[in-house]
């Protein structure tokens, strides 16, 4: 009772002013609207504005050059070269990453001793810092010291004498960063499709099998079309994540050998923060932006199609 | 399916591919445990079996590690940084969420969709822009750049998960606050706060792992050894010369992720419904 006598001895003025929703909702969501310009919406206008410059870390003017930069950007090789690289990594890095994680969701939704454990420890490459993680990984394919080699050698897969570089042949570095990553995001394959396949109703698939619906039928027929809206929602949240990435490529390969794992992130950081170019590397960056959108507008159209 | 998987393949079977996926998950991490814990000698052996330790398992890189290197410094900056940022994110995102949530107004539906976009924005896009405000703001080389630049991911996340929260919050007992008396914010204080306790643990929870997941802003602002976070300082600044001394670094791999890997595991699930957007119980 006490404070609500207080409340009601408030001064007036204030106490109008804390009443009225129409304020008071603007108000409470006005920093964090504040913050997104800010940080958010300028930077990238400024990304925009630095990609028509000749800004550079040694001479900084923002003297306006047109489309230059983005007629140099596309005109390079490397940059054909990362863009093809981007979309394999992208690509291949999300199948696997699905097939493994509906696998694993599969394994994991039965009930078995041990089911607890089991999936704290697939959901560990997805928890743990992305940089720690893949020192992990660099050290297992060390060039020397590989364990993976060690094992290829002992089954008398791999010649001892000449192992393979992981990290230091092209083709095979393309695949070791493209699994690693594909390592990282699986387990958020596993945790939706487990949200997923506990979503679906019990009495619809009890109904589909006394109906006859065999274990394809069941997956592809009644639980895929369920939980569809949000695999969708996961595979543009994990196509966002892995065309964008540049942790991992930086960390295992940075870029090479002979810019062969190059990705678009890898490369805007080269460009524009090793060699100081920014003029260039926020080009690199904006070609991310066409594929973002695409993303956002299929995102919004599966978060309508949830409502309804 | 239950039945039908366990006959099909049998019950070996089942339990040969539980294994082998948790061998394929996990592994890294066992690698980083035994790494830790073997000697020099028989770390750089190739002759030895490198799955178990051939020789008595040795202290010797948590010593250093703990001892002759910025190890601690860097766990400190990012508890700092980390402490700093969640602080930030439940000053803005709180009453963010709430009044997304629950003040209708005209744009509230389409705002709070815009924020859920904002997550989709991407380091790379920004961290270019964002390096030259920073240096513009005099904090480059500083971890003061993380503090001021990590909330942009975790405002709109938690921002999010917030408006989860206090949909799920009955409307009727702020009425029956602002009933007795309270004012609209006094009974977001003293009715809805109490009640989402939870909600706010689990966003200082994913705010702070977000924070120690990151790596490319951490990467492109800071260059001192002294104020690099531990994942970015890890990563980078344990390889003297051009030699990696694996002992070391698997063993500050490993006892900076095991803290962060226990957190998110624990809080998984609301972090699904919340990407999925759907209701938090």
């Amino acid at each position: 009772m006490a404070t609500i006598t207080a409340d009601i001895a408030a001064p007036r003025r204030s106490r109008y002013l804390l009443d009225r929703p129409e304020l008071i909702g603007p108000l409470f969501v006005a920093p964090a609207i504040l913050y997104v310009v800010l940080l958010v919406a300028l930077p990238f206008f400024l990304a925009i504005y630095y990609s028509v410059s000749a800004f550079t870390i040694f001479d900084p003017t923002y003297r306006f050059v047109g489309l230059s930069n983005f007629s140099d950007i596309l005109k390079s090789e490397v940059f054909r070269r990362t863009l093809a690289n981007t979309f394999i990594f992208t690509i291949g890095a999300q199948v696997i990453g699905l097939l493994l994680g509906k696998f694993a969701a599969m394994l994991l939704v039965q009930e078995f001793p041990g089911r607890g454990l089991a999936r704290a420890l697939v959901v560990l490459p997805w928890a743990v810092p992305v940089s720690l993680a893949t020192l992990a990984w660099q050290w297992m394919f060390d060039s020397l010291y590989s364990v993976i080699n060690w094992t290829l050698s002992a089954m008398a897969l791999i010649d001892p004498a000449s192992p393979p570089q992981w990290l230091g042949q092209q083709d095979l570095a393309m695949l070791a960063v493209t699994v690693v990553h594909a390592w990282r995001l699986f387990p958020f394959g596993v945790v939706i499709f487990l949200a997923g396949f506990t979503s679906v109703p019990k009495d619809v698939l009890d109904a589909a099998t006394v109906d006859g619906a065999g274990f394809w039928r069941r997956n592809y027929q009644i639980i895929l079309p369920i939980i569809m809206p949000i695999v969708l929602i996961a595979v543009i949240f994990g196509t966002v994540f892995t065309f964008t990435d540049l942790s991992v490529v930086y960390l295992l390969t940075k870029g090479g050998p002979m810019n062969a794992t190059q990705v678009l992130g890898s490369l805007a950081f080269q460009v524009g923060i090793l060699s100081g170019d920014v003029a260039h590397g926020a080009v690199i960056c904006l070609f991310l932006f066409p594929f973002l959108l695409i993303a956002v507008v299929v995102l919004l159209r599966a978060l309508r199609r949830r409502e309804i | 399916m239950n039945r039908l998987i366990k006959t099909a393949a049998g019950q070996g079977s089942f339990y040969a591919a539980v294994a082998v996926l948790v061998t394929f998950a996990a592994f890294p991490f066992y690698w980083m445990l035994l790494t830790t814990f073997k000697s020099d000698a028989d770390l750089y052996n190739l002759k030895s079996n490198p799955y178990w330790l051939n020789a008595a398992p040795t202290l010797e890189h948590i010593r250093y590690l703990f001892g002759d290197t910025l190890f601690l410094q860097w766990v400190a900056n990012s508890m700092i940084v980390g402490l700093c940022v969640v602080a930030i994110t439940l000053i803005v995102a709180l009453p963010a969420g709430y009044s997304l949530a629950r003040i209708s107004s005209r744009g509230a539906e389409s705002l709070s969709i815009g924020i859920f976009l904002t997550y989709l924005v991407p380091p790379t896009l920004l961290f270019l822009p964002l390096s030259r405000v920073v240096s513009l703001l005099g904090l480059q080389d500083s971890l003061w750049s993380l503090v001021l630049v990590y909330p942009t991911f975790t405002i709109p996340f938690c921002t999010w998960l917030f408006m989860g929260f206090f949909k799920s919050v009955p409307r009727e007992i702020e009425e029956a606050a602002i009933v007795d008396g309270c004012t609209v914010a006094g009974a977001f204080v003293k009715t809805i706060l109490p009640l989402s306790l939870p909600g706010i643990l689990t966003v200082i929870i994913f705010a702070f792992t977000l924070t120690m997941q990151e790596f490319v802003y951490a990467l492109t602002f800071i260059s001192s050894s002294d104020e690099k976070p531990v994942t970015l300082g890890v990563a980078t600044d344990l390889v003297r010369g051009d030699i990696f001394y694996w002992g070391e670094l698997m063993a500050a791999a490993l006892i900076a992720s095991v803290p962060v890997a226990i957190a998110y595991s624990l809080f998984l699930d609301r972090f699904i419904s919340g990407i999925t957007g759907g209701a938090v119980k």
